[in-house]
């Protein structure tokens, strides 16, 4: 399948990435690639096999469920990396739905 | 010209687990803000989540309880949106293989004898995180965040759109957030968020295709369901009649003016680009965790009625007394003294006389000052007419207020034993006959009525101690 620029904005777009023109090319040219090699992935034979989630062959492990983590020191050391906080709240530009 | 409502609703219930769905943070309600995140939580780089074992039992056991098929291959997926309180920039959540695939819940519609039943069949239920809050308010311009719920797990519960009306919707809600306490997943306290309902809502001409649907968001409460549905049914079918589309969208509902408005229309819509979390493994769930969650089960809602069916109880009743699992326990309680005869009365009782009281003081069942083998004893005597039901009334008044350990010990220490002694209520009989010329003249010139209030005097000379149909029979043999 073949990009077009609009396909590359739409999805810089939901991806909240800033592109310009330039970008878009170089990117459209990285994306034609990678849909070139996955279209030669295609032409394999799967038929009969059932699809796998993940490389890996395995079961997810479980945690037993307990509270294990999460204190105000924690919390006070986390927030004084952010940016801005108040009152025990991370801050930011103001949300309006 | 009549529209058809249709609605399909999407139940997100908070599960009874003490810790996050993948990490080890705390999801008791009400800490001080971030005090319950854990780096995971956060988002922090390099952390890797790790599956809450207990959630996905939670999540088994509704399946079970619905009769839906558990996926024993269940994978987890990233949803990716931009929101402060979804630190990652995507929430995991569950998309091809849920754990739980199909199901049904039944519903009970309508009152007393017509009372009828309805399956809905439900899509899927999956499993998945929450975002955290955002506070808009007090921060000069800013917006707060607070992670602490953040990580909670959720059971998203989708039915299919087989509801035809508002009221349909909230007893699906209702016989749902029944359900999801009675397996005990989920604590279903609506004000905290624990329990949280979206409705899909279209109409449509009967026999045509689905109309356009919009989506109410996060209704807590089952009368702003029924509020919310009735505007937007409306809404809708005036939009329609005024010759305007429906545009696919995603609406809120203000309980201050009974309305819904639009957040945004699905133009700009969200594409969430759902693809398998390469974080987490699929989670292998086998034939002995499913075996084992199932012999963990308490007998379900359904069951029971149709075994308090069994034992002479009607739809509506059965339905009365399987409404919670704290209710059906003090009926069975109940039971367990009265004896299985006496289901009839025990449902009267509690559907009557207890949930009054209750309801009046605002207790709840497990809180009543009354209890189960208390109730039960006292229908028991009532039964083997002991006592009448009237002075019944007076003893389960006594014993609310404690005023004995049991009926009988309140029977005797008040003298409430009914007169069993034909020759003293024979007595009374004629004493009142004799007091009341004028009752016994208009009955016998066919006014039934005047034979009452006969009764009432002798119920009344006899303080309420006669049994009141062996009073009837003397006095009609008396006067006939």
């Amino acid at each position: 399948m073949a990009f077009t620029p609009e396909d590359v904005q739409r999805l810089a777009k939901l991806a909240r990435i800033e592109l310009g023109p330039e970008q878009v090319n170089a990117t459209l040219g990285h994306l034609d690639n990678i849909f070139g090699m996955i279209a030669e992935l295609r032409q394999v034979d799967t038929n009969g096999i059932a699809p796998m989630a993940h490389a890996c062959d395995v079961g997810q492990r479980l945690r037993e469920d307990k509270v294990t983590d999460g204190s105000i020191e924690q919390r006070d050391r986390c927030l004084a990396l952010a940016p801005e906080s108040e009152a025990g709240l991370y801050l930011v530009p103001k949300v309006i739905e | 010209m009549t529209w058809e409502v249709v609605i399909g609703m999407e139940t997100h219930a908070q599960l009874a687990t003490n810790s996050k769905i993948f990490s080890g943070a705390s999801i008791a309600f009400g800490a001080e803000p971030n005090a319950q995140t854990s780096l995971v939580d956060l988002a922090m780089p390099g952390v890797l989540p790790v599956l809450n074992r207990e959630a996905v039992s939670c999540a088994i056991r509704f399946g079970l309880a619905v009769g839906a098929r558990i996926d024993q291959r269940s994978i987890f997926a990233r949803k990716n949106y931009f929101y402060p309180d979804l630190p990652k920039g995507y929430q995991i959540s569950q998309f091809e293989n849920p754990v739980v695939d199909g199901g049904t819940i039944t519903l009970q519609l309508g009152q007393g004898d017509s009372a009828t039943t309805k399956v809905i069949q439900l899509t899927r239920a999956h499993m998945e995180e929450d975002a955290g809050k955002s506070l808009h308010e007090d921060f000069h311009g800013r917006t707060g965040v607070d992670l602490n719920r953040a990580g909670t797990p959720l059971l998203e519960i989708v039915s299919e759109p087989d509801m035809r009306s508002s009221a349909e919707a909230v007893a699906y809600a209702r016989a749902l957030h029944n359900l999801v306490r009675w397996i005990g997943i989920c604590d279903g306290n609506m004000q905290e968020g624990s329990f949280r309902c979206d409705a899909n809502v279209s109409v449509r001409k009967p026999g045509e295709p689905f109309g356009t649907r919009r989506e109410i968001k996060n209704l807590n409460s089952f009368r702003f369901l029924q509020q919310a549905i009735d505007y937007e049914v409306q809404w809708q079918i005036n939009e329609l009649e005024e010759g305007r589309a429906i545009q696919q969208a995603t609406v809120l509902f203000d309980p201050d003016t009974g309305e819904t408005r639009a957040m945004r229309t699905k133009e700009d819509a969200m594409d969430y680009r759902y693809f398998p979390d390469p974080d987490l493994l699929p989670v292998i769930i086998s034939d002995d965790w499913i075996e084992r969650v199932r012999g963990e089960m308490p007998e379900l809602p359904e069951a029971m009625r149709t075994r308090f069916e069994a034992l002479g109880l009607s739809t509506y009743d059965a339905a009365a007394v399987t409404a919670s699992l704290e209710i059906a326990r003090y009926f069975e309680g109940a039971l367990k003294v009265a004896g299985n005869a006496q289901a009839k009365q025990a449902a009267n009782w509690i559907m009557g006389d207890l949930s009054a009281r209750l309801n009046r003081e605002d207790l709840g069942i497990d809180a009543a000052p009354v209890s189960p083998e208390q109730l039960g004893g006292l229908i028991a005597r009532i039964a083997d007419q002991t006592i009448s039901n009237a002075i019944g009334k007076k003893v389960f008044d006594a014993l609310w207020q404690g005023q004995g350990k049991s009926a009988d010990e309140i029977i005797e220490a008040q003298g409430l034993k009914q007169i069993t002694d034909t020759g003293a209520i024979e007595a009374l009989v004629d004493e009142v006959i004799a007091a009341n010329p004028g009752n016994v003249a208009e009955f016998k010139a066919g006014k039934e009525k005047a034979l009452n209030a006969l009764v009432g005097q002798i119920m009344k000379a006899a303080k309420g101690k006669a049994n009141p149909q062996q009073v009837n029979d003397l006095l009609k043999k008396k006067l006939s």
